[in-house]
């Protein structure tokens, strides 16, 4: 455990005023239970036809909501009492398109299985392509690879931080970040020529070297960032009303991680620490310095400090990525013919830890030139759906998009 | 010989005895995909996370193996504590395929037994909410996931033709443009 540390910001000890028996600090918005709704068999009575219950949709087409998909809410009074996650509204059948195309038209696909960060999408699926292929790639794509995952990362965590602010009636910090996600952007499209979606990890290796200056472009873009980091933990982690409708909100128990399988920074948030960079090291990860980032709280705003440090550990790693790609060297393997490639029989599954949690694909072979079956684990099946719907009960309404937020969750890849 | 190895050469023997497993494929130290008969998969699966702290249920799903009339159900487990995945397997038919459910295990079981009943139709009874919809709202169709839905056919029967959609025929396209006087 000597990997884990508790995130320590620099105001923290303000934060930190809990009552002495352990339980949360009890918030603005705290319901009585004692007498209404009626409960039976540990669930709450609801009758719509009391008048006393009220269904209400929140998305898919709602500004706090992440993506498309909608919570179907009970509400009693301005409080819920039941939430059922729908999604299906951007359904694309990617499992279904992807048995009948070719592995290498299968690569613009993939990507678009998660729009903030497409990279893990690609580099997934090209490490299990390999997998099954025998494939060894070289070691400067590797680090190549390293570098766009974690640049993923950093790009990721911005829209969310401005998402989680948006949710909170504070829109200055969304602007601000988006303004820095689009500079993330620039590098991308420097690198790969796409902004949002980069098709850059292919399998083998990646598409192309860093370009002639880009690491300056880099430095320039990653000491903006690091100053607008420190920027919003003074205007977020110090805000009186993010404090008191974040803290408390959400709570995830460690009991609850294994049990609805949460991963990510949901996990950490709850003082869990795991990392599957730590745990299962992939590509340099092993060689790179940095710690697990825990939190004890469990609540929302102990996921939020867990997230804002991350993204200040992410511009580190990219930086100490960026000292160990070698400057020579292969980034590519040489693959046969792509449109005669057959794939001999197996199946191979690996994993990742996005910005989300465990991101992961299963691929398996029947010795065709298509895949037989594949199959994208992503984070937000859970978080969306089983944990999303037990944690929104006795919440505000208000502050469902803030809780739904805080678990960083992402549609397409519950419905993929 | 790895500690990881080791233990993973325990659990093949375990499963092995008590569940009837084949022989195990395992591609890496650290990954094992095992098949076992269908009436012993949900033992083996609560066998794995109880004795050996298989806690955290990566996935459930489903393959359709067409050409052999079966699916197979793949339960990937994954153990914190040996830092090993093991993938359980099942074969069940494809004719009314049914399959014990195991919500009651993880939380998250149940999501993963709807969708798989939405999407390749294979039932899981006593799940709860097992027949509600999925990504998926008023279903008459085969199930998607299946290898034999055809989905060219469904397209082109549900959204084509249709008003505003035309064919975008490349050779048509240059002819009218170069030649508007002949007859395409």
């Amino acid at each position: 455990m000597s990997d884990t540390v508790n995130a320590n910001p620099p105001h923290g000890g303000l934060l930190r005023a809990r009552p002495a028996d352990g339980k949360a600090p009890k918030r603005i918005f705290d319901p009585d239970r004692s007498l209404f709704p009626e409960h039976r068999d540990g669930r709450p009575a609801i009758d719509l036809q009391s008048g006393k219950f009220l269904k209400l949709w929140q998305g898919p087409q709602h500004p706090g909501i992440t993506g498309n998909m909608s919570l179907e809410l009970t509400v009693s009074g301005d409080e819920v009492v039941e939430c059922r996650t729908h999604v299906g509204y951007l359904h694309r059948g990617f499992e279904k398109l992807m048995e009948r195309r070719l592995y290498i038209q299968n690569f613009p696909l993939v990507c678009r299985i998660c729009v903030p960060e497409p990279d893990f999408n690609e580099y997934l699926y090209a490490a299990c392509v390999e997998d099954l292929a025998g494939i060894q790639v070289p070691e400067k794509a590797g680090w190549l690879r390293v570098l766009t995952l974690e640049m993923a990362r950093l790009t990721s965590f911005l829209m969310w931080i401005g998402g989680q602010a948006g949710s909170l009636g504070m829109a200055t910090v969304g602007q601000w970040t988006v303004t820095h996600r689009d500079f993330m952007l620039d590098l991308f499209e420097e690198l790969s020529g796409g902004r949002i979606y980069h098709m850059y990890i292919i399998p083998g290796g990646v598409r192309a070297d860093l370009p002639e200056g880009w690491s300056t472009h880099l430095e320039e873009v990653l000491t903006q960032v690091e100053k607008l980091l420190g920027e919003i933990d003074l205007v977020m982690l110090n805000n009186a009303i993010i404090k008191s409708r974040l803290k408390g909100l959400g709570v995830i128990t460690p009991d609850m991680v294994d049990h609805y399988g949460i991963t990510g920074p949901n996990a950490r948030g709850s003082g869990v620490a795991r990392d599957i960079r730590k745990d299962h090291p992939y590509l340099g990860y092993d060689r790179l310095d940095f710690h697990i980032i825990t939190e004890d709280e469990g609540d929302a705003f102990a996921r939020l400090r867990v997230r804002l440090r991350e993204m200040e550990q992410s511009v580190d790693l990219i930086r100490q990525i960026m000292a160990r790609i070698p400057a020579g060297g292969d980034f590519h393997h040489p693959l046969p013919n792509v449109l005669h490639w057959r794939i001999p029989p197996g199946q191979a599954w690996r994993r990742a830890e996005c910005t989300r949690g465990e991101y992961g694909f299963m691929v398996v072979s029947d010795g065709t030139d298509k895949p037989r079956r594949v199959y994208v684990r992503g984070p937000s099946y859970t978080h969306a759906m089983a944990v999303m719907e037990d944690l929104a009960v006795n919440v505000n309404i208000a502050d469902t998009a803030a809780l739904m937020v805080s678990l960083h969750t992402y549609p397409p890849e519950v419905e993929r | 010989m790895s500690d990881t190895t080791v233990t993973m050469n325990r659990i093949t023997e375990d499963l092995t005895g008590r569940f009837k497993a084949g022989s195990p494929d395992r591609p890496r130290e650290d990954l094992m995909y095992v098949i076992v008969p269908q009436k012993e998969a949900v033992a083996a699966v609560t066998h794995l996370k109880t004795y050996w702290d298989f806690s955290h249920l990566v996935f459930f799903t489903a393959i359709d193996i067409i050409e052999r009339g079966l699916f197979r159900l793949c339960y990937m487990l994954h153990s914190y504590s040996h830092g090993t995945d093991v993938c359980v397997q099942a074969d069940i038919s494809r004719d009314a395929p049914s399959m014990e459910s195991i919500h009651t295990l993880w939380a998250a079981a149940s999501t993963y037994e709807r969708e798989l009943k939405e999407m390749f139709g294979i039932d899981f009874p006593g799940c709860p909410r097992v027949d509600e919809p999925f990504a998926l709202e008023g279903w008459a169709e085969l199930p998607p996931m299946r290898r034999d839905f055809d989905t060219r056919e469904y397209s082109e029967r549900t959204y084509f033709p249709r008003p505003g959609r035309g064919k975008h025929d490349r050779k048509e396209i240059m002819k009218r443009a170069l030649y508007p006087e002949v007859d395409v």
